[in-house]
């Protein structure tokens, strides 16, 4: 998949942007102005953007619980993102939902989602929707290595393959369900291997590979565009940060997080995107300053922006 | 006026709304050329096809979230849960998914779907086909629970639930479906949140759900032989709730008896109490509020010991001869 010099720059930019906001998210935290939790990306970049990036605007995307970066790479607003994570009122939710919950409708971002795999079976009637309403557009279905095990896993598989749904499910592996390591029950290749156990394709990657990520995301966008029907791609890939705020880091090494560390999908990226001149040194600089230029200029936007009306504490629950 | 089933209202009710708006269709266990377990759906596979008719292996959960995930980009599902004991394999994407994504949303996204779903015992379906859990969704707020009695009615607030912009959660009874009564043939709603007085009466008010409503009116019948005026409402939306019918029917009657299948701990008389209670009807009660429910037991097999689980004709007869001698 070719890739243009603009689009190397606005890949770069957009990885330090996510990046940054996770950095933000969890200053903003320590620094006693968030009242809920948060999970942090950080480490993930290259899945995130590397899959959303082949999709069409008027595509979907439908996320999980550590879904900021997936938010980001789908074009969010990010005065309005940064603003429903401080609670307030112009947030994405008005406040409602906080980071677990952020959703861009107009921007086709189905929202992340606070259980574990409970995207996953909507996915499925997402891309019913798609297929009836013909107007050739497809879902990526995010996850993680934690809702594989789950039951709404199965379920959803064999949904998917009976109608033939135009959606990719990418399990991000970031090698932990909270404290559970992945290594003890399963592997990137051994999730990728029960596709075709259901029936369409599956494919491990190596999710700090932002350049092996878009090619194995465009095939299967390809594929559910053609009307093939679903695929399942595993992308590899790690959280330097702990779980959500409660994690103590007890289950893993800090040799391990920083072997981890040393592979970190933007420097890669980067380093792949100056050796290949798509982008000078210079620019890649410029991409970062702007990227934590931009989340600067959001937590502003944040920390200025109204708190909801206790007037209005009811409004959203029903449809009138 | 016509008359037909309460089974054939069902299906004339997703029939009409599946030709007149194509974003309707059905997904469920068996309801393609099987018809749905009680043959609700019967015939529809071979008017709309295979891509309207959305027939699953056994995959509640994922047949749900499939309604849930439909619904988010437009599409207005129905959702056939073969029987309602089989919503707690659903209802993580019912509770947890459906009733919360627009409040989470910030007011952004509808889940206009509908859980079709056939609770009561009464078959000798044991204590896995038999239950009655209306109470659990009506606890959980972003959810609307309709629990029709009559056909007239179940094609009205089907239709209407259909169109609703929320998820509902429809309950039908296995009793009811062989039911007659008069049904209109054009299509009609009847809105959510709205009772019904089935019977008008002085002595005592009888809320009751379901098919109790039936066995209340067949109760009613007897009890005007001796003389006992019975009002029978049916407030046919659980939630929301027309608190208004019932709250003057019982200052006009000053004394209330509810019945319900389900069982009577934390089942839905209780909330119908508590309602009445803190209302002004409460300085008109002649006597204490009076619950009339299914035993706190899984529903028995055997058909003498499931017949005397839950209320039956004789058993509301009773509960209103007592009320009526009742004072405060």
């Amino acid at each position: 998949m070719k890739i243009s010099k603009k689009e190397a720059k606005e890949l770069l930019h957009t990885m330090y942007q996510i990046r940054a906001f996770e950095e933000q998210a969890e200053k903003s935290y320590m620094a006693g102005k968030i009242h809920g939790t948060m999970h942090l990306s950080i480490g993930q970049e290259a899945s995130a953007v590397g899959s959303i990036s082949v999709l069409k605007p008027t595509d979907y995307i439908i996320g999980h619980h550590r879904g900021h970066g997936l938010t980001i790479a789908k074009g969010a607003d990010l005065n309005l993102m940064m603003a429903e994570f401080y609670g307030k009122e112009n947030g994405y939710c008005r406040g409602r939902g906080g980071s677990m919950h952020i959703a861009d409708m107009e921007g086709r971002n189905l929202g992340a989602n606070g259980v574990v795999g409970g995207g996953i079976p909507m996915a499925v009637g997402i891309g019913i929707g798609l297929k009836m309403q013909k107007e050739n557009n497809v879902l990526i279905s995010f996850f993680g290595d934690g809702a594989a095990s789950n039951g709404a896993f199965h379920e959803s598989m064999i949904l998917a393959h009976l109608y033939q749904v135009p959606v990719v499910f990418i399990c991000e592996n970031n090698q932990y369900a909270m404290s559970f390591p992945a290594k003890d029950w399963t592997t990137s290749e051994q999730l990728a291997a029960r596709a075709p156990l259901y029936g369409f394709p599956g494919k491990a990657v190596d999710g700090n590979d932002l350049i092996a990520v878009r090619e194995a995301t465009k095939e299967a966008v390809d594929h559910a565009r053609n009307g093939d029907g679903p695929s399942l791609i595993v992308n590899n890939t790690y959280r330097w940060r702990g779980h959500s705020k409660s994690d103590r880091n007890r289950y893993r090494t800090q040799d391990e997080i920083d072997e981890w560390k040393e592979k970190d999908p933007i420097l890669r990226f980067r380093k792949l995107a100056i050796e290949k001149k798509w982008v000078t040194e210079k620019e890649a600089d410029e991409a970062e300053k702007q990227g934590y230029a931009d989340i600067e200029s959001a937590r502003q936007f944040a920390e200025s922006s109204p708190e909801p009306s206790v007037e209005t504490i009811e409004e959203g629950v029903y449809a009138l | 006026m016509r008359e037909i089933t309460y089974l054939e209202a069902v299906r004339e009710a997703m029939t009409q709304e599946m030709e007149r708006d194509e974003t309707v269709f059905l997904i469920g266990e068996d309801i393609g050329e099987y018809g749905g377990a009680f043959q609700v759906s019967y015939g529809m596979l071979e008017k709309f096809g295979p891509e309207r008719i959305l027939d699953t292996p056994i995959t509640e959960l994922g047949l749900t979230g499939a309604a849930v995930g439909a619904a988010l980009v437009g599409m207005r599902p129905i959702a056939e849960i073969m029987f309602m004991d089989f919503t707690t394999l659903a209802s993580e994407q019912l509770v947890n998914q459906a009733a919360k994504i627009r409040f989470m949303f910030g007011g952004n996204a509808t889940i206009p779907m509908v859980l079709r779903t056939p609770a009561g015992s009464g078959t000798g379906a044991a204590s896995q086909h038999s239950q009655s859990l209306e109470n659990w969704f009506v606890h959980v707020p972003g959810l609307k629970v309709v629990m029709p009695t009559t056909p007239y009615d179940v094609k009205g607030l089907l239709i209407a639930s259909i169109r609703d912009d929320n998820p509902v959660v429809f309950i039908e009874h296995k009793l009811l479906y062989k039911t007659k009564g008069d049904v209109p043939e054009e299509p009609y709603t009847i809105s959510l949140g709205k009772a019904d007085i089935k019977r008008e009466g002085t002595d005592i008010t009888i809320v009751a759900t379901s098919i109790m409503v039936s066995r209340s009116l067949e109760a009613a019948e007897k009890l005007a032989e001796e003389g006992i005026s019975i009002e029978v409402i049916d407030p046919r939306t659980l939630k929301p709730l027309d608190t208004e019918t019932i709250v003057n029917s019982v200052k006009k009657t000053g004394k209330v008896l509810l019945v319900h299948e389900a069982a009577k701990t934390g089942g839905y008389a209780g909330e119908l109490a508590a309602v009445i209670a803190e209302s002004e009807a409460f300085g008109y009660l002649d006597a204490p509020i009076q619950r009339l429910a299914g035993r706190d037991m899984p529903i028995p097999y055997n058909r003498t010991l499931e017949y005397n689980t839950v209320p039956q004709v004789e058993n509301i007869i009773e509960a209103a001869r007592d009320l009526a001698k009742l004072r405060v």
